[in-house]
């Protein structure tokens, strides 16, 4: 890329952040510190010196050039702003700094791979046995690490060999007629190529209880390149998805499983992207996570609740994206509906892994020990299982506790006595 | 009492004074500063960190317009790191005459003011919060620069020329023999102690105090009118530019990204008293209204706080006592030999801090004319200490510092980047200072919580480091508190409100700084 289109587009980014609401939300910090106190990576990295002082505190200091790369070391998780009892917008202040730092100093061709989700479950799922014996691959994985950056022990989804669509063009009709009307159903990528299991009983959970679910072609939502500062990439990402969501209609119901894509439709490329489109605030406004939307159904007594007891503990921790959209914890509610199933809260800030933050190589150490205290406590409480709403998680406590860990829709799955068993 | 000997006592510490020693130290002059508080404790601290392009006089006052343009190039070369090259515009807003800025351009260019009009939509570009039904946009060579290390870097280079800075010595009486000026009597404030400094000159630089100085070495009263002009700082820059509104000179027609923050004034009030200015309410609201009539949304932002200062203008016959701001900004020269057949003593005023080192070298002049010596001014070549590299601030410069340092250095004040060295260093160079002192040239407490989290850790640092003992550094936090007060509670609406609860809390509540036990005696210095 040419010096003078890094610039421009640098100093575009840069005129952004201070002009538009985020920068103006410093304004409402009283330096309390209840962010610093809440950050997950300051906490086991002094490298990050925290999101007051990158955020609130360093933006009143930042024009043109950056100075101050050691905004990177923040992961995204967005904690800062849930905590914040005062209003400010840290995680998305320290978002588009990263972006302005990024779109000046170059990103990594590493980050620019990592965040091609699709085109990943696209290659791989062909391939899927091959593809899964190389991520297995002790040497393969230390010359990936050596080569591209992502760390040789950092969690890597599974392939599959049929990727959701396919199952959905070759599986019987159902026979049930909806009783409840239609619902368009987000799967996002992992849902697509690598966690497709727990995406076929979403829509089957759906279906159970009356529902016609419609499965437009859908993209990426570009969070993962948000999150690695490529802005125009992730901007032109979710806004293709949000055309392709409305394809389906454009007054049902969205239902999604993935949480941390959920968050982007709903908030983040708005925040961070500075996206004002009718069609983003409207896919935004009908998004529902399907637990949200399956306790949404239960307060209205509309919710079948004859489940089949799950005699277990259940570690569940709630994912930091799921937390900064401000919808409770609907999932570990579901749960509890569940006869004989016992949540267990994980009461953990965040696993580490921010969606691509803990595979690279020199983030890895730093999301590892950000995730320990998760990981502990799932080991300890743990009946062979835990739960979690987003993808990455679930693949990063699954790899650092051992334990298999699944989406909350799996046990509801199996408590509505649908298919095999996993609990 | 002590005695010292030397060629010329220059009275006054803000930036004339310390431009007039430093220039006169430099022609090789023996020269001892008197300043009765600390440096640039007055109208130098008091202003809106403006470095004057000059086109705000292009129309009003050209002379003062040419000596602008001119001083501002020079200052960016001695004291590059006082100034900011911040660039600056002069808008035409959506109800102003768009005729006056063809009178600008016509001004700028008889001034030798650089200025080009350019596209409203490339001004727009640049500043987006900018009105964007403003008419006409000019550019000029605006920067910020920031008064404090202005005349802090000036007296380090009077100091290294040979120059004695003696802050809180307060002036009592100029001694005369005959018609001559013979010594400048004053007391160290600190310690009580009477000071006798024999001299063949005085120059007289306090500002809007110049008057009562005059009056001490039994001179006629010089007629020194001091126009009082509020300012109010914001939370964080909402512009990066300076805009000026392009009319003829008004209230609230320029604001300064300075440092981190962005300062509106001002407004241009009569006053009798330069040791009390009032920040009026209603001049408040006024600055705020003309921020919304260039930035919309202004009056949303944050205001942190609000200062008044006093323009030490010489009064001018043809003017009315109440008009102020058409009084002569040019500078003024009294040359007390002819006025009151006293030799040996000028008084200077009028003048505005971007001309600072021009109006030391007319008075140094004038000096050398009376004296009969040639001996020429060179202040306009050497940088000052500190800008020796000529690299002009920029406002990373401290977040890029803490970048590289703050893994071993803690940081004390948060809002300001203030390292514990940066602090600890000072403390101890100038064991004598107060918390305010340290401040203006460090900015300690001059961020958003205005010393509600750093006060503390600044005073708890002055007793570990036994600069002072614990009762002593409660009183220079109580003291530094109620500094900061005076500024914060004329803006006290929005945001700022919800910090001076928090800070009250953490000080009333947490700490109960007000029974902690403190000197006797009041901590006033």
């Amino acid at each position: 890329m040419s010096e003078k289109s890094r610039n421009e587009r640098a100093q575009g980014l840069r005129d952004r952040l201070n002009n538009e609401l985020q920068r103006m939300s410093l304004d409402m910090c009283v330096k309390c510190t209840i962010c610093e106190t809440a950050c997950p990576v300051s906490a086991v990295n002094p490298l990050f010196s925290g999101p007051k002082f990158v955020g609130p505190q360093g933006e009143r200091f930042r024009d043109d050039e950056p100075v101050d790369h050691s905004v990177d070391y923040c992961s995204s998780c967005g904690t800062c702003s849930v905590v914040c009892p005062q209003g400010v917008n840290v995680a998305e202040l320290n978002s588009l700094a990263r972006a302005v730092m990024k779109a000046e100093d170059g990103v990594p061709v590493r980050d620019r791979m990592i965040t091609q989700t699709t085109l990943m479950g696209k290659a791989m799922t062909p391939i899927a046995p091959i593809a899964n014996a190389v991520l297995d691959n002790k040497l393969a994985r230390y010359a990936m690490e050596k080569v591209v950056g992502v760390h040789r022990d950092a969690p890597m989804p599974t392939a599959r060999t049929q990727s959701l669509h396919s199952w959905l063009k070759k599986r019987p009709k159902p026979t049930k007629q909806p009783t409840r009307g239609a619902l368009v159903y987000f799967h996002g990528c992992a849902g697509g190529y690598f966690e497709v299991e727990a995406a076929k009983k979403a829509i089957e959970v759906l279906e159970f209880i009356g529902y016609e679910v419609l499965v437009p072609e859908q993209g990426c939502c570009g969070l993962a390149e948000q999150s690695n500062g490529l802005f125009e990439q992730a901007s032109a990402s979710v806004r293709k998805l949000v055309k392709q969501l409305r394809t389906a209609g454009t007054d049902l119901t969205i239902i999604s499983t993935a949480g941390s894509c959920t968050g982007m439709l709903k908030h983040e490329a708005h925040q961070i992207l500075g996206i004002h489109d009718e069609e983003l605030l409207d896919v935004g406004t009908r998004i529902r996570e399907i637990s949200e939307f399956l306790m949404e159904l239960y307060e209205a007594d509309e919710l079948p609740t004859d489940f089949q007891p799950i005699e277990m503990r259940m570690p569940y921790h709630a994912p930091c994206q799921l937390k900064s959209q401000g919808i409770g914890t609907p999932a570990a509610d579901l749960m509890r509906l569940i006869p004989g199933l016992e949540v267990l809260d994980s009461g953990a800030t965040c696993c580490g892994i921010a969606g691509t933050y803990g595979l690279k190589k020199e983030k890895y150490e730093t999301a590892q020990a950000v995730g320990k205290p998760l990981f502990d406590m799932v080991k300890e409480n743990t009946d062979g299982l835990a739960a979690c709403d987003t993808e990455t998680c679930r693949w990063q406590i699954e790899k650092s506790s051992g334990v298999k860990t699944i989406h909350p829709i799996v046990l509801v799955h199996q408590a509505y006595g649908l298919g095999q068993a996993t609990a | 009492m002590k005695r010292l000997e030397t060629d010329v006592v220059v009275i006054g510490g803000g930036s004339t004074g310390l431009g007039v020693v430093r220039d006169a130290a430099m022609r090789g002059y023996r020269a001892v500063l008197l300043e009765r508080v600390d440096l640039g404790q007055g109208t130098t601290g008091r202003f809106h960190g403006l470095l004057h392009s000059g086109g705000r006089y292009v129309v009003s006052d050209p002379g003062s317009a040419t000596e602008c343009a001119e001083e501002n190039a020079i200052l960016r070369r001695i004291q590059a790191d006082a100034v900011e090259d911040t660039g600056g515009f002069f808008v035409t807003l959506a109800g102003d005459d768009p005729a006056y800025a063809d009178q600008f351009l016509e001004g700028a260019k008889a001034t030798g003011v650089p200025a080009v009009e350019i596209p409203v939509a490339e001004a727009l570009r640049r500043e987006p919060r900018l009105d964007p039904r403003i008419q006409r946009a000019i550019e000029v060579q605006d920067g910020s620069v920031d008064g404090w290390q202005l005349v802090w870097g000036a007296a380090r280079s009077a100091m290294n020329h040979g120059a004695k800075v003696l802050t809180y010595h307060r002036v009592t009486k100029i001694e005369r023999e005959g018609d001559r000026v013979s010594a400048v009597m004053c007391r160290d404030e600190k310690n009580g102690e009477d000071v006798q400094i024999d001299c063949s000159f005085v120059l007289n630089c306090a500002g809007p105090w110049a008057g009562q100085i005059a009056t001490m070495a039994g001179a006629d009263p010089v007629a020194v009118i001091p126009g009082r002009g509020i300012m109010v700082a914001m939370n964080h820059r909402l512009v990066n530019t300076v805009i000026n509104r392009c009319v003829y000179p008004t209230d609230g027609d320029i604001l300064v990204p300075v440092h981190t923050v962005s300062v509106i004034g001002t407004t241009d009030v009569h006053e009798t008293d330069p040791d009390h200015l009032p920040i009026p309410r209603a001049e408040v609201q006024q600055m705020l209204d003309a921020g919304e009539a260039m930035i919309p949304g202004f009056r949303k932002a944050r205001a942190l706080h609000a200062w008044s200062g006093s323009r030490p203008l010489i009064k001018d016959d043809r003017v009315s006592v109440e008009d102020t701001r058409h009084m002569s900004r040019g500078m003024a020269v009294i040359d007390h030999s002819k006025r009151d057949g006293l030799k040996g003593m000028l008084t200077i005023g009028g003048g505005k801090l971007t001309t600072y080192r021009l109006m030391a070298e007319h008075i140094v002049d004038a000096m050398n004319d009376q004296l009969g010596e040639n001996r020429p001014c060179t202040t306009a070549e050497e940088p000052v200490p500190g800008s020796e590299d000529r690299k002009l601030y920029t406002v990373t410069h401290r977040l890029g510092e803490r970048e590289e340092d703050r893994l071993d250095d803690p940081i004390i004040c948060e809002c300001e980047l203030m390292s514990r060295s940066m602090f600890v260093e000072l403390l101890h160079e100038q064991p004598n200072a107060t918390l305010d002192d340290l401040r203006r040239q460090l900015r300690l407490g001059m961020g958003p919580c205005q010393g509600g989290f750093c006060a503390a850790r600044a005073a708890g640092l002055a007793c570990s480091e036994q600069v002072a003992d614990s009762e002593r550094a409660t009183g220079l936090l109580r003291l530094f508190l109620k500094h900061r007060w005076i500024g914060i509670w004329p803006i006290l609406y929005g945001q700022q409100v919800r910090q001076t609860a928090l800070d009250h809390w953490i000080f009333a509540g947490t700490l109960d700084v007000e029974h902690l036990p403190q000197p006797e005696e009041e901590i006033v210095r």
